[in-house]
């Protein structure tokens, strides 16, 4: 029987370096305003993950209080971007960032 | 491993100056009368919110005041996460009298507009209370929520003509930017905090020294490149001509001087605090932002045809400008100077910006047209805000003895304080490019005082009473503070962090 495998910090710090690494190439590759935004919550929950990873490891109260903050803030940031991204959806459906063209220079 | 949430049992109620919370306090009153009376009032009678709002800043500024004349010293609450000391006093007062000026700006283009007008002063409200409160913060996590706080309802403010693309697309650009900025910043917090197991920074800046790790590199450049994209540094620029051409004229006024500066504010704070001893990564970053900051900006402005989109980016350049001094501030005694410049700089900036604003407000009034060309002939029809924009566009351009003259010159001269081989190479960058400035400054100029009338259309131009106030306030500002140069370089003096820098 094999040992149990006990994950450790590293571990868990690989893999928020990882989501925020999908998160980075999905908005800077995907050109729909909402799934862009969708990448950008996986970059912040990558943050969390990184924070309490943190917070356990060094047994310290601050990181995990950041993630709330980290939380509050980025459900404030769904409400005001799915505002702006759903008015602009309204005027034209299937908008892409690439048609959003009317300003440039 | 025990639980963190154990090791913090022992919790004391944490003492609050009130004297010291006082000018947020009453912003933040404000806010919620401004939010409460606008539900009560008829349509006519809406103008009432916009006083209430000048009032509420104005108000603000009284414990500002008292604050400052207060001989205390610094004020540190909450284990020294957030400080009351003259840097923060200093630009609390720039926010309120730079938000007092935008809303005269904004008072009768909201009026004339057919949009909700009790959102809009509440909006513009609590960002200028998230800047009040990223003067003090100096923790990982109170500087996050203060700059969220003011970005948040300036997102909105750039998309508040709902109904009109180019302002949705303002919007939309700049709040994915921004949040994505927000995203990149905080993950190199959470790397700083993973490496010197503090939020606090004081903390940090005493932890990081010596041999920098890998992972201290990749925080602090991650931290740098997200406050980048607030002060719209190039290459992290893109967002801010189409959102400052898109969004309604006041609020890009709001946005190019005060979300800058409070850009700028958090940078500072930053590197002074948190990461002194990083110097070795950041000046060369921060070197190669200012210098691409400061070109890109004023080469593409020279092409431009529309005013606000100029002005972009022009600001943008103005930007490499404040960033300049930076870039030397670890070396030798370059600190100090450089704080100084940076301050100095961003109160001559918003005088100078905002009044440039006022007067393209005033001007399209009649016009209705956003093209350099339209300003042609004013000082024919209106000589006065034809004198007036050229003071403002030579202190922009830097033009002794008007305001933004002794903002370059105290960038310089910390600049040349540093004195070594990178610091003569940016200074002679500046020195270009403040040349090459005046071709699109000049061309406004040439506008105003030679060419003719477009249309043929020489009636006077009525000026609002607000927009007369906000040209007094500015105009008098540009001048004074460049004839008076001491002035903004007194403020400029007071302006160092209590405690934590000594430099």
């Amino acid at each position: 029987m094999a040992a149990a495998v006990v994950p450790t910090t590293t571990w868990y710090l690989i893999l928020a370096a990882a989501l925020f690494a999908i998160g980075m190439t999905g908005v800077l590759v995907r050109r729909n305003p909402l799934i862009m935004f969708m990448c950008i919550e996986l970059m912040l929950n990558a943050v969390n993950l990184t924070f309490v990873a943190l917070a356990t490891e060094l047994t310290d109260i601050n990181g995990q209080t950041a993630v709330f903050f980290v939380l509050v803030v980025a459900a404030a940031e769904v409400v005001v971007g799915l505002g702006i991204i759903v008015s602009i959806m309204r005027r034209r459906q299937q908008a892409t960032a690439d048609d959003l063209a009317a300003l440039k220079g | 491993m025990s639980s963190p949430l154990l090791a913090a049992v022992s919790w004391t109620v944490p003492t609050v100056d009130y004297h010291g919370l006082a000018p947020e306090i009453v912003v933040a009153l404000g806010l919620c009368v401004v939010m409460l009376v606008d539900l009560f009032l008829a349509e006519r009678s809406k103008w009432l919110l916009a006083s209430l709002s000048g009032f509420t800043l104005l108000g603000a500024f009284i414990p500002v005041l008292t604050l400052a004349l207060d001989d205390g010293g610094a004020r540190a609450m909450f284990d020294g996460r957030y400080v009351i000391d003259d840097f923060s006093l200093i630009l609390k007062g720039l926010f309120l009298l730079a938000g007092y000026v935008v809303v005269l700006l904004s008072t009768t283009y909201i009026e004339e507009g057919e949009y909700y007008q009790g959102e809009y002063w509440v909006l513009m409200l609590s960002s200028i209370l998230g800047m009040m409160m990223m003067t003090s913060s100096r923790d990982l996590i109170s500087v996050f929520v203060a700059l969220e706080f003011l970005s948040i309802p300036a997102y909105m403010l750039a998309a508040w003509r709902k109904r009109d693309a180019k302002s949705n697309e303002a919007g939309v650009k700049y709040f994915l930017l921004g949040v994505f900025a927000s995203a990149v910043m905080l993950y190199g917090m959470s790397l700083l905090y993973g490496v010197t197991n503090s939020t606090l920074l004081s903390d940090i800046g005493a932890s990081i020294s010596g041999e920098l790790t890998a992972v201290r590199i990749i925080a602090i450049v991650f931290v740098i490149v997200g406050f980048a994209f607030k002060v719209s540094a190039v290459p992290f620029h893109t967002w801010a001509p189409d959102t400052y051409e898109g969004a309604p004229t006041p609020v890009t006024a709001f946005l190019s001087v005060a979300s800058k500066a409070a850009g700028f504010v958090a940078l500072v704070t930053v590197l002074y605090v948190a990461v002194p001893e990083g110097s070795d990564v950041w000046q060369p970053l921060v070197w190669v932002l200012a210098v691409l900051t400061m070109t890109v900006g004023n080469v593409l402005a020279l092409r431009q045809t529309n005013i606000v989109r100029m002005l972009a980016y022009s600001s943008i350049s103005q930007g490499g400008f404040i960033l300049m001094p930076l870039a030397v501030a670890a070396e030798g005694g370059a600190g100090g100077a450089a704080l100084r410049s940076v301050v100095t700089y961003l109160i001559v900036y918003a005088a100078t910006n905002l009044g440039m604003f006022a007067v393209i407000l005033t001007v399209s009034r009649k016009t209705r047209s956003g093209e350099i060309s339209s300003f042609g002939g004013l000082f024919g029809y209106a000589p006065a805000l034809g004198v007036v924009m050229t003071f403002f566009l030579g202190s922009l351009a830097g033009i002794p003895p008007l305001g933004g003259w002794i903002g370059k010159f105290s960038a310089f001269q910390a600049v040349l304080e540093a004195g070594t081989g990178w610091a003569y190479a940016i200074a002679v960058i500046g020195a270009v490019n403040s040349v090459v400035a005046f071709g699109y400054y000049g061309n406004v100029m040439r506008e105003i005082w030679m060419r003719p009338v477009p249309d043929a259309n020489t009636m006077p131009i009525r000026t609002p009473a607000q927009l007369v106030l906000a040209l007094a306030i500015t105009t008098i500002s540009t001048l004074a503070l460049g004839v008076l140069p001491g002035v903004a370089l007194h403020f400029g003096d007071l302006a160092i962090f209590a405690g934590a820098f000594a430099g």
